[in-house]
């Protein structure tokens, strides 16, 4: 009778363990954005290079982080209105997604080679949380993962307001590509 | 045995089902995220590099050109006639360049006294949350203004360095909260040419900026010195400014009404003479427009 108290333990440990090899993770993922509206010759976009991501692939859950205060613009001017006038960012400071690969069960981790995957989940921005789904592209090469998507959002739907002055400027579809290369993390 | 294994079973299959459900809410990022808090600086205290008259403790960004065209009309209280001073209008065009993070240069001419100052601007310390935090920045300017009317007093010689006269100040400021900025600053004002003996060479003044913010694009500002060893015979006052900024897209419009009529620290500090209390103020607007000159890199 003493046994499965033994077997218990062993059990959980061995699957932490297990749990840990599935997962992948940067934090130095790219995400890029565009919101130039199709007439203007003002180019508003921005890239963040620290956006952190994790990719559990038994479940297929997937997970990005990025701080705000990170995105970068060519003109220090569009970047001081992004960060005080737009999305805040001393009062909602982290952008999250959190979701899922849904045909998870799709690839292979284990080979070579390049999928393409549905991604579905929440995207909180400027204290706002929406549904979306997305496309995307994931390579396995070498134990690495390449990831890649591209997806269109709507300023108005996050409670991002555009002033009627600039809005010949800014368009209220931002266009976001995340390019994120994910390595192992228990290594 | 069988008993036994029979749990074990039940156990394991307990086990993997909440290990799966464990699995659906987890906060995979905390796996990987550190929990210490990164030193971030804290930016955007004004609106503008300029209180209203005075340097603020914010910096021009590095490669940013800020064009600032200020104007100060005629006093208020002269009526309809004179369209409450907006028939009269003195200017200074000036330019201000972020050289770097914590270094601004700028010049400027005013049309009152055809005058030409230019200031060095050098944040000392920048206002910082996390690790190492500090509540409040320190900044250093130092500046000179040089007189560019015709000599007209015959009966003196006239010399270059006449024409004059230097400013020092410590900016010592912080932006307590998202909408409120406050700062003070010390400064010194030395003339080599004073009108009379009364004038001292080196005048004191202790000054105190403030910005209030109203919504996401327009703040309340307040800029004030006192002076303190301003020449007793002349009547001289503090100068005071009270006024709004209000941001556009590329531009920031300052409105406010003001006592003085100099815009760069010698003028305002100096000659200052008229009073809020007999409603000779003026009507003044700011406009800013910044141009990214060198472009940020971009990864």
């Amino acid at each position: 009778m003493k046994k499965p108290f033994l077997i218990l333990p062993v059990l959980l440990i061995a699957s932490i363990i297990a749990a840990g090899q599935d997962k992948y993770f940067t934090k130095t993922g790219k995400i890029f954005f565009k919101c130039t509206q199709t007439s203007s010759i003002e180019k508003i976009e921005a890239v963040n290079n620290s956006a952190t991501c994790v990719l559990d692939t038994k479940t297929g859950n997937m997970q990005f982080a990025v701080l705000m205060k990170g995105f970068e613009f060519e003109r220090a001017l569009m970047e001081e209105h992004f960060n005080e006038n737009y999305v805040e960012s001393v009062k909602f400071p982290r952008s999250e997604f959190r979701g899922q690969v849904i045909n998870n069960n799709e690839i292979n981790y284990s080979k070579d080679g390049s999928y393409s995957i549905k991604v579905k989940g929440t995207l909180t921005i400027h204290g706002v949380t929406k549904d979306v789904e997305t496309d995307g592209i994931l390579q396995v090469k070498q134990g690495k993962l390449f990831t890649n998507a591209i997806f269109n959002i709507k300023l108005s739907d996050y409670k991002i307001s555009i002033p009627s002055v600039v809005s010949d400027k800014i368009s209220n579809t931002v266009n976001i590509s995340v390019d994120c290369t994910l390595e192992s993390l228990n290594k | 045995m069988k008993k036994v294994f029979k749990r074990i079973l039940i156990l394991f299959l307990i086990f993997s089902e909440t290990k799966n459900l464990f699995a659906q809410g987890v906060d995979l990022l905390k796996l990987v995220e550190e929990d210490k808090p990164k030193k971030t600086y804290v930016d955007y205290a004004f609106k503008s590099p300029r209180v209203i008259n005075s340097h603020s403790i914010e910096m021009v960004k590095p490669g940013v050109l800020d064009f600032r065209v200020l104007h100060r009309f005629g006093n208020i209280n002269k009526g309809l006639y004179e369209f409450f001073g907006l028939d009269q209008a003195t200017i200074r065009l000036g330019l201000d360049y972020g050289i770097s993070r914590n270094l601004t240069l700028g010049v400027g001419r005013s049309s009152y006294k055809k005058e030409i100052d230019s200031y060095l601007k050098f944040r000392v310390i920048h206002q910082a949350k996390g690790p190492y935090s500090i509540p409040f920045s320190v900044l250093v300017v130092a500046g000179s203004t040089i007189n560019m009317l015709r000599a007209n007093d015959p009966n003196r010689k006239n010399y270059y360095t006449s024409r004059l006269a230097y400013y020092y100040q410590l900016l010592i400021g912080s932006k307590i909260t998202e909408g409120f900025s406050l700062q003070f600053s010390p400064t010194v004002v030395h003339r080599n040419l004073v009108p009379t003996a009364n004038d001292p060479h080196d005048l004191y003044a202790a000054g105190v900026g403030a910005r209030i913010k109203l919504s996401k694009r327009t703040s309340f500002n307040v800029d004030y010195y006192y002076v303190v060893n301003q020449n007793p015979t002349l009547n001289l006052q503090n100068p005071l400014s009270i006024g709004f900024d209000i941001e556009t897209g590329g531009h920031v419009f300052q409105f406010h009404v003001t006592n003085a009529l100099g815009m760069n620290e010698r003028a305002f500090l100096t000659e200052t003479a008229n009073k809020w209390s007999k409603g000779d103020i003026q009507i003044g607007f700011n406009i800013s427009r910044a141009f990214q000159i060198k472009k940020k890199r971009k990864s």
